[in-house]
């Protein structure tokens, strides 16, 4: 027996996506990036959206040269973790300018966003506390909560009362009780009511923790989050993010104002047993950093343009989730018809991400789209367009 | 509360056939994933409603172990037990 062989049904499924002549949606090749909204994919120019890259930093003149600058100054690598071979200037001045725009006393930078949420929960909670997640929570999060052996209970998405349901029946029982919200949800773009979830944590005792990796840069008045939108910052213990989203680069960080995080460096496996930043990252994030806090105007147009996407997808009749975020999902019943319109999307110059159920909430495959402040309004009209003439072709526009 | 294994398998069988996707001739030796086809997270999901019904939270690492419907009454029973 083949050690693939528990792999058979992924692989009839996979065959199923691509039957037809239908590209694999997971081996898409974006040959070039043109700018921050275009790239080659194909050989042909296609408008992106679907990189997460919501302020079009990736691109931005001042990281590309920070980075240049910085490789010529120290390497192109670390060769080691922090803890066996030894913390450098940058990442000190990094978790420093972290810990300014935050306003928090601590942080602690991570290789990526994903092993962020690794690090700090699994350390976080143990064995003997209890761990609260959102239902619809992204992966790293799931996967931190086994690698911690915390007990794991989960509340349903966005619902505060439900989570004090949970709490309730703890009532008594030993061990840490820690919260985990997102800020923006990755899939469908609905954002936490963070007020409500910092209200049962106040009332509770427990511990909160916001990934805010899709929502820093994006709300709130400095771009802090949905924290520093809802006015709640103060109630949130710990804050996890990623610098691959708004700050264009890659790693990601947590910052709390409690003194213990500084241990969690000497117990966090997924901090300890990697290679730390390389300086050109660590250059390029600072310099996207001092854009994302000087350039405020970045964010308004990225609302704007979030508006206009989810306003035009609607009005061409498809079905998208309630609010106007970064992330505009559109609703799709069946799998095969999803696949269909994606791969016809990428014929005709949009690429966009197809995310397949068990991934989705409620088992619906959805066309993410990720929009960016760099997107020309007529970059997004024609995205619609194409999206009209997609589902007219497919017959799937509701009434429009 | 008194429930025993029998009467929460036969809870979640009533709350498993309001499924109609779900076969019609399951029991409590029935095993959730195979018999029913049920993915990761469709088991988590069940599982949420099943503990709204008993007021009961089932951690996830205790789903580990539960292969059938006798096997999640039995988990649910020791937890009301234990609390």
């Amino acid at each position: 027996m083949s050690i693939f062989s528990k792999y058979e049904g992924l692989a009839s499924a996979l065959s199923a996506v691509t039957a037809g002549g239908g590209r694999n949606p997971f081996n898409v090749v974006i040959e070039k990036p043109i700018s921050s909204t275009v790239g080659l994919i194909e050989g042909r120019e296609t408008l992106l959206f679907g990189t997460n890259n919501y302020l079009g930093l990736s691109q931005s003149p001042a990281a590309i040269e920070a980075a240049v600058d910085a490789v010529r100054a120290y390497g192109v690598g670390t060769t080691g973790s922090r803890i066996a071979n030894g913390t450098q200037g940058l990442h000190r001045q990094l978790e420093e300018r972290l810990c300014a725009f935050f306003r928090r006393r601590h942080c602690m930078v991570f290789s990526t966003g994903y092993q962020a949420n690794l690090g700090t929960i699994s350390a976080l909670a143990g064995k003997d506390d209890y761990l609260l997640l959102d239902a619809d929570s992204h992966a790293s999060i799931y996967d931190g909560s086994r690698l911690g052996h915390a007990q794991v209970i989960r509340f349903r998405h966005n619902d505060a009362d439900d989570l004090h349901k949970r709490l309730r029946r703890l009532e008594g029982t030993p061990g840490s009780k820690l919260i985990v919200v997102e800020g923006i949800y990755s899939m469908m773009g609905d954002v936490v009511p963070m007020a409500e979830f910092a209200a049962v944590k106040r009332e509770t005792g427990a511990w909160l923790l916001a990934d805010e990796a899709h929502s820093v840069g994006v709300m709130g008045e400095h771009g802090r989050g949905v924290a520093e939108a809802d006015g709640v910052e103060d109630d949130v213990d710990f804050v996890v993010g990623t610098f691959s989203k708004s700050l264009g680069t890659v790693g990601g960080y947590c910052v709390s104002n409690h003194d213990g995080l500084d241990l969690i460096r000497l117990c966090s496996r997924p901090y300890m047993f990697t290679a730390s930043l390389p300086p050109e990252v660590i250059a390029a994030t600072m310099a996207a950093l001092t854009e994302l806090e000087n350039r405020p105007e970045l964010r308004v147009r990225l609302m704007d343009n979030a508006r206009r996407l989810h306003a035009g997808l609607q009005a061409a009749g498809l079905r998208t989730g309630p609010q106007a975020s970064p992330v505009v999902s559109v609703i799709l019943d069946d799998v095969a018809v999803a696949v269909a319109f994606w791969n016809r999307l990428l014929d005709l110059g949009v690429y966009v991400n197809l995310s397949l159920p068990p991934a989705t909430p409620d088992q619906h495959p959805l066309l993410r789209t990720s929009v960016m402040a760099t997107h020309t309004p007529e970059q997004i009209d024609r995205a619609v367009e194409i999206f009209a003439v997609v589902a007219g072709e497919m017959g799937i526009n509701r009434a429009a | 509360m008194s429930e025993t294994v029998a009467s929460v398998s036969a809870l979640i069988v009533k709350t498993l056939l309001a499924n109609p996707k779900v076969p019609r001739d399951i029991n409590g030796s029935s095993k959730i994933v195979e018999d029913l086809a049920f993915d990761s997270l469709a088991v988590m999901n069940f599982v949420m409603e099943i503990e709204d019904t008993l007021d009961v939270s089932v951690p996830l690492d205790r789903l580990a172990d539960i292969r059938t419907i006798d096997d999640l009454a039995a988990c649910i029973v020791s937890l009301k037990q234990a609390s």
